[in-house]
């Protein structure tokens, strides 16, 4: 605390009364040597100052706002205040056919879109018992750690401009901007992608689009390698992340954290790993783990899962089995156009599956992904009806940002921007 | 007021199923809707807390305790403390209302244990009509204050000994109730020019809740003599406005 505040004084020493710059004051020690010496403090008065950030600030990522009781600059207590951008996503999917709650699924984490799509349909279809086709688990994984990706990338790309580095943010956004049009040649989307349905897929991936998702994969470490030297060694960035912010492992599970934050903390959960789904146990790929849990060991676990999931991108490439897409059941997935303006009972299946929406029998499930943000899951109840009794969102933003108070107390205010940024929200997942 | 974290090993998953012999977990296929092997830790439940336990169920491979009101957080402080369980995640609390009205409404807990990779449901059932009140769990966990805080917000649970029980996602005065109940109208309960209405009347103080706006009202908690400096400057700086204010009625 003390060095920074000298370093500070010395950097902005000010003026004498003549208007010229002053010079940090120096003096002699008794063996003759000249050292710096903290200029003198200046009378403070003791109270507390109250100090608002956002909701409509540039470094809260949305419509977030903390308010932060200060100690000179030192934070005291902090309060945030979300619900800005609450939707009642949750009482609106309570009107809604499964197939027509994907939808909403893209707006809530919106960076991780076809992420969500992909976790909401695991959760209806062990609701509906279902088993989907070997092609649409490894197209599934592909889309995951596509999304994964893309929201690493945005979280690293804005972490650099809050911390001050303008350059990787760049480099970083043109790579996504890859990833968006493998998207939308995919399903003719870039960020509401609604790619997914109950038993399957939205659509088959085009000829040649795995050529380019192949050329991504052979093209993007060797930007995120120049990114990575740009930030890992970088002095300020290591001054503005190393030992901020820093949670145990014990506080971080206690908090319910998930995700980077919990793995900075030493903690090696991963849903992939310790829940497989979509077979995550059959690929090769490694968990990162942290051993400070500070902002610095987020950025390096977040990294490395960027790496971890070029892995899983490659394996899943070689092994995309030919075959059918969606399953072979009318219950829940549309006959052919053909067949259903020629055929009887597929235009019953076609009319009931438009105008009722599938129904799953009576019961209810929890299905956890790892979103890039952390644990996400689904929480749906059926009452054997079309429309779910519940649908509940884990929100793993929601929880990792409920520890912010004591990952910033004690810190300077400036650290605050940087926990925040660490904490990678996104708003629309937190308010729902 | 909280209770200290249990001191077990927790920071590798699955170490205390691997010590255990028990196989990593798979990606499950062809789980059947009913029946099928039981969380261990319901038959331990059952022998401690008997009649507490109302009834367990596995459904899609999950299971479900539904336990007494009044057990809930015994039982799962237990849960939490005893190394042969270690329900060291809370996953989530959350509520569900039935369409049915003549079904209870049910407090879920989702709770996790990272090192045996165990998952379990624990469900508190609450019939129609019965207030609402369920035990708080913040002095086990620290990520149970914000579920709670919303499971109040968007169905009306009050948990009792929460340290700091208000509305999360809607607003400190909003006054239509609790959206996620189902007598709740999708639209809101009130009409939109009385939503509008209410909008516009909204004290500006009202920003700030009563927490912060004690830290800015921390008067009574300085020394003496600093309250009686600042008492003089605010003094000297209301003169000054004044001052000012009258400079301009003058122009």
């Amino acid at each position: 605390m003390s060095r920074r505040t000298i370093e500070m004084a010395v950097g902005t020493s000010g003026v004498d009364q003549f208007g010229r710059p002053m010079r940090a004051p120096l003096a002699v020690r008794g063996n003759g040597a000249l050292v710096l010496e903290a200029p003198p403090e200046p009378e403070l008065e003791g109270d507390h100052m109250l100090i608002n950030i956002g909701p409509q600030h540039p470094a809260t990522h949305g419509v977030l706002r903390l308010v932060l009781e200060l100690d000179g600059e030192t934070v005291v207590r902090c309060v945030p205040h979300i619900g800005y951008l609450h939707c009642g996503f949750e009482k609106i999917g309570e009107y809604r056919q499964y197939n027509q709650i994907i939808p909403w699924t893209d707006r809530e984490d919106y960076l991780n879109s076809i992420g969500n799509n992909v976790a909401f349909v695991l959760g209806c279809e062990r609701l509906f018992g279902i088993e989907i086709t070997p092609r649409c688990t490894v197209l599934r994984v592909i889309a995951m750690e596509m999304s994964r990706i893309m929201s690493h990338l945005v979280w690293m790309g804005t972490t650099c401009i809050d911390i001050g580095a303008f350059t990787p943010f760049l480099w970083l956004y043109q790579e996504r901007e890859n990833l968006y049009n493998l998207l939308e040649g995919w399903v003719g989307a870039r960020l509401t992608t609604s790619a997914t349905r109950v038993g399957g897929m939205a659509a088959e991936v085009p000829d040649g689009w795995m050529d380019g998702l192949k050329a991504f994969i052979r093209g993007f470490p060797k930007t995120l390698d120049e990114a990575d030297r740009m930030l890992a060694r970088n002095g300020i960035w290591m001054g503005r992340t190393v030992g901020i912010g820093a949670l145990s492992a014990d506080e971080a599970i206690n908090y319910g954290l998930s995700g980077a934050m919990l793995r900075a903390s030493g903690v090696a959960y991963d849903v992939r790993k310790d829940v497989p789904y979509l077979d995550y146990e059959t690929y090769d790929f490694d968990v990162p783990v942290g051993t400070q849990g500070d902002v610095y060991d987020r950025y390096l676990v977040r990294v490395e899962e960027m790496r971890q999931s070029i892995r899983i991108l490659e394996q899943a490439v070689q092994r995309l089995p030919d075959g059918p897409l969606n399953v072979d059941d009318p219950r829940v997935i549309l006959p052919p156009k053909t067949r259903a303006t020629s055929q009887m009972e597929s235009m019953i299946h076609h009319f009931k599956l438009v105008m009722e929406g599938p129904r799953p029998p009576i019961g209810e499930v929890y299905v956890p992904v790892e979103s890039p943000k952390g644990e996400k899951g689904y929480y749906l109840v059926s009452d054997g009806t079309s429309k779910p009794v519940r649908w509940r969102i884990r929100p793993p933003a929601f929880v990792n940002l409920s520890a912010i108070p004591r990952m910033v107390e004690g810190h300077l205010l400036s650290d605050v921007i940087a926990i925040n940024a660490s904490i990678d929200i996104v708003m629309g997942e937190i308010d729902r | 007021m909280t209770r200290p974290l249990p001191s077990y090993p927790s920071t590798r998953p699955g170490s205390a199923r691997e010590a255990a012999g028990e196989p990593a977990p798979i990606t499950p296929h062809h789980i059947a809707h009913r029946g099928g092997a039981e969380n261990p830790s319901v038959a331990a439940l059952r022998e401690r807390f008997g009649a507490a336990i109302v009834r367990a169920h596995v459904m899609w491979g999950e299971t479900t305790v539904i336990v007494a009101a009044d057990a809930i957080h015994d039982l799962i402080a237990f849960l939490r403390d005893e190394p042969a369980h270690a329900y060291n995640y809370l996953v989530d609390v959350t509520a569900v209302e039935y369409r049915d009205a003549e079904q209870p409404m049910e407090l879920v807990w989702h709770l996790r244990s990272l090192p045996w990779q165990r998952f379990l449901r624990l469900k508190v059932e609450i019939p129609k009509g019965e207030p609402l009140v369920a035990p708080s769990i913040t002095d086990l966990y620290a990520s149970a204050d914000w579920l709670e805080r919303e499971c109040f917000d968007m169905f009306g649970v009050t948990f009792t000994g929460h340290p700091d029980l208000r509305r999360i996602l809607m607003w400190d005065t909003y006054r239509e109730g609790h959206p996620l109940r189902k007598d709740f109208p999708l639209r809101g309960r009130f009409s939109r020019s009385e939503q509008l209405t209410q909008a516009l009347s909204i004290d500006t103080v009202g920003r700030y809740s009563m927490t912060e706006l004690t830290i800015a009202e921390a008067f009574d908690d300085l020394p003496a003599d600093m309250r009686e400096r600042l008492a003089e400057r605010r003094a000297a700086e209301l003169a000054r406005s004044t001052r000012t204010l009258d400079a301009g009625d003058d122009a």
